[in-house]
């Protein structure tokens, strides 16, 4: 089982039994789904190509009804010894009638794209723009796939565990670290 | 693109009532808003990064600066995300002194945004007196963790220490004089008939488009959606606290204006409760000194003043996380404003940036 | 000296003179009271440090816009740019020309001075007709500036201005027929004859035309909660944007001297002018002499009054949101206008009554 699908339960509580929006997902949707871990809230792996059906799935259907997206956001998961595919898209639901969580996974490659959700919520919109900012990770369909956070021109992308923390120093403009001061190249 | 009479303009990045670094690009068909695209990322500091870069700990100093006005509820959401991972216990008393911090924090934050939202409006006296409140507040936090605005005052565990002597007391005399003073917020604006003109029927979003958003807190509230992260999933202290949530009608920003209104009134009881039913014991659970939590991942959330924060660590093992996300509720409300100012007049826009509570460092982190 | 050159030339000269040098320091004055009154009203102390009690701000501000750098900007039309706060200015300070401050004439040096620079008997018509003036000077201030958020601030402050002459004028319209003339002077005469400020008059007090008169005033002067198209806070920043130092002073002399005159002739149409303040039944003897002669007392009287109104002005800016400016012009014509005619046909009922 991957580390990242695992979710942490209190040491030595038995796993609870199936809940009942797993299995429906079981019932619906078998060949989207890669792995279902359950618990409180389920932890989902989603095939890529898949992944808008699922979430209108469990957004519409009456047993399920996930119409709320908490949270979507990318992981750069090269430096978990993963390095293809690159990025894990994770997205974070929750029902309001029911108090119901889920997460669902999706794995993207670098270059490769993933099928946008906005048309399910549209609060996914500026969240994958704010994942294609930051990762680079390309959504199909997307309305409006632009830069939300960097500037337009940006040419990076700066959440990526190869981009360094200080950033580049081609975009430091003026900024001088100390080290370079001292080293004869006073402004 | 432009139609015959369409123009463009700009609520530049600097302007007095866009309250921090927001820029709206204006599409204009004479005074009618026909499009608005907001551009943001001016303040943006690169706190998921940093998050990956530092330890837990030391991560949380940062979530102050995220969301400055609600600091608190900021730090409560970071350190109980830390607290999952770890899974650790927190004591109950740290918890219950957790509530009264975090309802002081959401009662300052309301008093700022009734303070701004009134001056943007022209109601210029209303800002003297919230922050006249507000200092009061201020204070407070001051003599506990000396500091005014950016608290850093949860520890991953507990809290660090215990409310000074005399502290409570200080509590129940805010709170005492607080009824009198929401009564002349009231009197100045709630029925006045210029403020009814200025918000009522102003920014109307209707609840189901605005949960499709993935607008919360006030806002969404205001649309009549009863989605309260301390009633739907509680976290510190609030599963034994007895408090209501206020729910508007109409969605538009008279309704949220009153709803945040009432919140005040409501944490006020809150805050009085938690110090009443404070039990005794230790405020600060065994963790180990060097935070190092097994590989895994969580995501809590919190109800903060402006909606649903919430915080996403994986961990790898290690004393820094692996990733850090920081859902901020700022950031998918203002995704609601080009569909509330659909159809308003440009004076309308100050209006609803007020009215959605918007602080440029949660949207842009 | 020849009678009539003393009496046509000098005393007109002096009594300009005095009353433009008062009217300068009082505007100065009141932009400090206005922002000591606000101040207190907001839990603060207002300017403090500029001499006692902020006593000296005024002068640091004069100092301040006349030391400053004069820009035009550079597609500006510059004649027009030029003229355009003189000519929002000017007819401010020659509407105190027919403004009444005291009832009776003072002997100095042997020849008489009237408390008036003088007593046009269509005094009314002429401040309404000079105050109409001011808006050329926004127009053009918007206008020449070239740039696209002066002129829309401009275009609607000339718009708001114009719509609110109307009611304006109704409610003066009213007072006219209670005084029987149009002279500023003969209005509080008839006043005194009556035994009755305007505003209290029998059978129908003058309450609601005080009412539109002053909210309409307050329109007509840009001041809050009418202030839209100067208000910082919103998206148009008005049409005074372009204008730094002396200029700019101008603009804001200008309003505040407009506001001093909305209160000077609020005083004299609606409350009694120099008449003293007797309740309906005090003796008016005494109280209008008090001061040393009848002069003195008289404007003391009125100058109450006008610090009373100024006071209420101040009152209003501190309290009230802000009007949206269709919701302004909406007020303006669908209710002041109506309100205006209704109340103008009540009044002459009223005086119908009382003759017969």
């Amino acid at each position: 089982m991957d580390d990242d699908a695992q979710v942490r339960e209190n040491a030595g509580q038995s796993a609870p039994p199936l809940s009942r929006v797993a299995a429906r997902l079981r019932e619906e949707q078998p060949s989207a789904l890669i792995e279902v871990v359950d618990g409180e809230v389920p932890a989902v792996r989603v095939r890529p190509e898949c992944i808008e059906r699922v979430c209108r799935f469990l957004k519409d259907d009456p047993d399920c009804r996930f119409d709320h997206l908490s949270n979507l956001c990318g992981v750069d998961m090269i430096a978990l010894s993963r390095p293809s595919p690159r990025f894990d898209v994770v997205y974070h639901l929750y029902a309001l009638s029911s108090g119901g969580r889920i997460t669902l996974k999706a794995a993207v490659d670098d270059g490769a794209e993933i099928p946008t959700v906005s048309t399910v919520w549209r609060t996914a919109n500026w969240h994958e723009r704010e994942a294609y900012d930051m990762f680079g990770i390309r959504f199909a369909g997307h309305p409006d796939l632009r830069r939300i956070l960097m500037d337009e021109g940006f040419d990076a992308f700066p959440l990526r565990k190869d981009f360094p923390l200080e950033g580049r120093a081609k975009d430091h403009g003026n900024w001088r670290k100390p080290e370079d001061e001292t080293a004869g190249g006073g402004r | 693109m432009f139609g015959p009479s369409e123009m463009e303009i700009n609520l530049g990045p600097q302007h007095p009532s866009t309250h921090g670094v927001l820029r709206l690009k204006l599409k204009l068909d004479g005074e009618r808003i026909v499009h608005t695209d907001p551009v943001i990322g001016y303040l943006h500091r690169g706190c998921e990064k940093l998050g990956e870069d530092r330890t837990y700990p030391q991560a949380m100093v940062y979530t102050d600066r995220m969301d400055y006005v609600a600091a608190f509820c900021e730090n409560l959401v970071y350190v109980e995300t830390v607290e999952k991972l770890l899974g650790v216990d927190v004591p109950a008393r740290a918890q219950y002194m957790r509530v009264v911090l975090a309802e002081l924090q959401r009662i300052a934050s309301h008093l700022l945004w009734l303070a701004t939202h009134a001056l943007d409006i022209g109601a210029m006296s209303v800002f003297l007196y919230c922050f006249r409140e507000r200092e009061q507040i201020l204070d407070l936090f001051e003599a506990f963790c000396g500091a005014r605005l950016t608290l850093s005052a949860a520890r991953i565990g507990g809290m660090y220490q215990e409310f000074p002597e005399g502290w409570a007391a200080e509590v129940h005399r805010f709170c005492d004089v607080f009824p009198s003073r929401l009564e002349e917020y009231h009197q100045l604006l709630t029925s006045n008939r210029i403020w009814l003109e200025r918000t009522q029927g102003v920014g109307v979003i209707d609840g189901p488009t605005a949960l499709d958003y993935g607008v919360t807190g006030p806002c969404l509230r205001g649309s009549g959606v009863d989605y309260d992260v301390r009633k739907a999933m509680p976290y510190a202290a609030y599963r034994e606290l007895e408090f209501d949530v206020p729910l508007g009608r109409q969605g538009d920003t008279y309704d949220r204006y009153l709803v945040r209104m009432e919140e005040m009134r409501q944490s006020r009881r809150l805050a009085l409760q938690a110090l009443q039913r404070m039990p005794d014991g230790p405020i600060m659970a065994k963790v180990p000194k060097r935070i190092r939590p097994p590989k895994g991942e969580a995501y809590h959330v919190n109800e903060g003043p402006r909606g649903e924060l919430g915080v996403y660590l994986i961990s790898d093992g290690t004393e820094t996380a692996y990733r850090c996300r920081f859902r901020s509720p700022c950031f998918t409300n203002l995704q609601a404003l080009p569909e509330m100012a659909r159809g308003h007049l440009v004076a309308d826009i100050i209006a609803l940036i007020g009215t959605l509570d918007v602080v440029l460092g949660c949207v842009d982190r | 000296m020849s009678e009539s050159v003393v009496r046509y030339v000098v005393v007109p000269f002096a009594q300009i003179f005095v009353i433009l040098n008062v009217l300068m320091l009082g505007v100065a004055y009141l932009v400090l009271l206005e922002r000591k009154v606000i101040a207190f009203m907001q839990v603060r102390l207002g300017p403090r440090r500029v001499g006692p009690h902020g006593l000296l701000q005024p002068i640091a501000d004069i100092l301040k816009l006349l030391l400053k750098e004069d820009i035009t900007p550079a597609r500006a039309d510059r004649l027009l740019f030029l003229l355009a706060p003189v000519i929002l200015l000017v007819p401010a300070m020659i509407a105190f020309a027919v403004i009444p401050f005291s009832g009776e004439p003072f002997t100095v040096l042997g020849v008489e001075v009237t408390p008036w620079i003088t007593d046009l008997n269509v005094g009314v018509l002429y401040l309404l007709a000079i105050s109409s003036l001011g808006v050329y000077g926004i127009v053009m201030a918007g206008w020449s500036s070239n740039s696209k958020y002066p002129l829309l601030g401009s275009l609607r402050s000339a718009a708001q201005m114009v719509s609110y002459e109307v009611p304006l004028a109704l409610s003066v319209v009213s007072v006219l027929m209670l005084a029987g003339s149009a002279s500023m002077v003969e209005i509080v005469r008839a006043q005194a004859e009556q035994g009755v400020w305007f505003a209290f008059w029998w059978p129908y007090p003058q309450l609601v035309g005080l009412f539109l008169f002053f909210v309409a005033a307050v329109a007509e002067t840009n001041r809050a909660p009418f202030d839209l198209p100067e208000a910082e806070t919103e998206l148009v920043a008005g049409f005074h944007t372009e204008y730094s130092g002396m200029k700019f002073a101008f603009f804001f002399l200008a309003e505040y001297m407009n506001m001093i005159l909305a209160a000077a002739v609020v005083s004299i149409l609606f409350l009694g002018g120099w008449l003293p303040v007797t309740f309906g039944f005090l003796p008016r003897e005494p109280l209008s002499v008090f001061l040393g002669g009848a002069t003195l007392t008289g404007s003391f009287w009125f100058f109450s009054k006008v610090l009373a109104v100024l006071f209420v002005y101040l009152w209003i800016r501190a309290t009230f949101p802000r009007y949206r400016y269709d919701q302004l012009m909406r007020l303006g014509w669908k209710w002041f206008i109506p309100l205006g005619l209704l109340h103008v046909a009540l009044t002459a009922v009223a005086v119908l009554v009382r003759q017969g």
